[in-house]
């Protein structure tokens, strides 16, 4: 536990030495989100329709960016063998891993979520729903991502091909997440989409860990 | 009884066990995909519906079948690869992957073709026309990570753990696309409707997901024989091999 700890101070400390790497995500999810109403057009009714899809496919794909990142620097300075080799458990690791991942680059994208949310008309309560649905689907997506990133590591084009690896797993989080937002906007409530999340995510808490551990052993031997 | 099982779990004993059985499977697979055929163009009767257009179903189906059905097997053959650290397995999971990934584009186009005449458009996002093309997306996923990845056996032991997660999110998939779909948009088609379908149709599709089956068999086993050669070719095995084909010049 101690090294959980001491794994995502370190990565956090890392994060945020190099404050320019959060904020490319950040970005990249503002400018996306941007891009749907010039490309629309600005009526505020069709907008609010698309909301809960556009902004869960901005999430997806800024999510998606940083994955690279996640293993790279420390594949290429060493200290990944260190871990590898570490008494601790592997599954153990990746998760600080992971979980460092999400505070830098999934939190921000769900704070900074209402605020897009407002530009695409979304009434408050589902607002709120936005953000509660992507603070239980972000975690899923850091999770499966880690399997997807151990598995390009140190390999050509490792950028494009985690997009493909990723994206088809990512499916049933977009559905859900976006499902929820668009059935408090119609009145329905969303318990149910936003349980489903949950469980996606625990489901993946509980095995994606494992099989990042197995990728990353690939990769590195 | 004491019989080696792994006599043929080598590239070498096995390479020329699947020449001797390619033949088989490939004359297998011409022979139901004739009867099949006739069945489904010369026995199987008009529907009074959907006419005579209907009958691409005869191929639709075996290849939609088909293109889960070899997903299932490459991730048993992944799991079998990984689990004994064996050469065979990974490579006939390889061997695999382009014949899935084939029966799942032949499943969407096909079906886009019955559904022009019969819905009126080419594609709808239905839940299982989205289901086949998010496998068809797993299918490339899995082609792709193993081509980028120099080291063979590197890229084995990747490819398997992908298969393998892959496998994991298939049902999970289905559901929530399923459910998406039902959310959405009523079920204004439904594929199920259908009403019940006459023996004839049902053996004319038997026998072409036979010969389907068959062919999988048959062009895996040649694409593993590649592979065999390809990853060993600095072996003796496949150097004497060389020799006697060349006789004796290489």
């Amino acid at each position: 536990m101690r090294a959980v700890v001491t794994l995502l101070r370190r990565d956090l400390l890392l994060a945020f030495r190099r404050r320019s790497d959060v904020a490319t995500t950040l970005f990249f999810f503002l400018i996306v989100a941007s891009l749907f109403p010039l490309g629309v057009g600005p009526e505020p009714a069709v907008l609010s329709r698309i909301a809960p899809g556009v902004l869960w496919v901005a999430a997806l794909l800024a999510g998606m960016l940083s994955l690279t990142r996640m293993f790279a620097s420390d594949f290429s300075d060493g200290s990944l063998e260190q871990m590898l080799i570490a008494p601790q458990p592997l599954p153990m690791l990746v998760i600080a891993k992971v979980l460092a991942h999400w505070i830098v680059c999934g939190l921000p994208v769900v704070l900074l979520a209402p605020m897009i949310g407002l530009q695409y008309a979304l009434p408050n309560d589902a607002l709120l729903v936005l953000v509660l649905s992507l603070l239980l689907g972000t975690p899923a997506l850091s999770l499966i991502g880690a399997i997807g990133a151990a598995l390009t590591l140190g390999v050509r084009g490792s950028g494009l091909l985690i997009a493909l690896l990723v994206l088809p797993l990512y499916i049933p989080v977009l559905i859900f997440g976006a499902g929820a937002v668009a059935a408090s906007q119609h009145g329905v409530s969303a318990e149910a989409h936003l349980s489903l999340l949950a469980a996606f995510s625990l489901l993946s808490l509980v095995l994606a860990p494992f099989a990042t551990a197995a990728a990353l052993r690939i990769s590195v031997e | 009884m004491n019989i080696n099982w792994f006599k043929y779990s080598s590239p070498q004993t096995f390479y020329p066990l699947a020449g001797r059985m390619i033949p088989w499977f490939a004359w297998i697979a011409v022979i139901f995909a004739v009867i099949g055929l006739y069945i489904s163009f010369f026995i199987a009767p008009t529907d009074f519906q959907q006419g005579e257009a209907y009958r691409i179903i005869f191929v639709h189906v075996p290849a939609a079948w088909m293109s889960m059905f070899i997903y299932m097997v490459m991730a048993g053959w992944a799991a079998l690869g990984l689990s004994l650290n064996a050469r065979l397995p990974a490579m006939m999971a390889q061997a695999l992957a382009p014949t899935g990934a084939i029966f799942t584009l032949l499943a969407l186009v096909t079906g886009s073709f019955w559904g022009k005449p019969m819905w009126g458009t080419w594609w709808v996002w239905d839940a299982r026309l989205t289901s086949e093309l998010i496998l068809l997306f797993l299918y490339l996923g899995f082609i792709a990570l193993q081509s980028s990845i120099d080291d063979p056996r590197k890229a084995d032991k990747a490819g398997a753990l992908l298969a393998l997660v892959g496998v994991v999110n298939v049902p999970i998939i289905y559901f929530s696309v399923k459910w998406w779909n039902t959310l959405h948009q009523g079920s204004t088609i439904s594929m199920g409707a259908a009403p019940k379908m006459v023996t004839t149709m049902l053996l004319g599709m038997l026998f072409m997901a036979l010969a389907f089956w068959m062919y999988t068999i048959a062009v895996a086993l040649m694409r593993v024989r590649c592979i065999m050669l390809e990853r060993e070719r600095a072996s003796d095995w496949v150097k004497v091999l060389l020799l006697k084909a060349t006789g004796g010049n290489a």
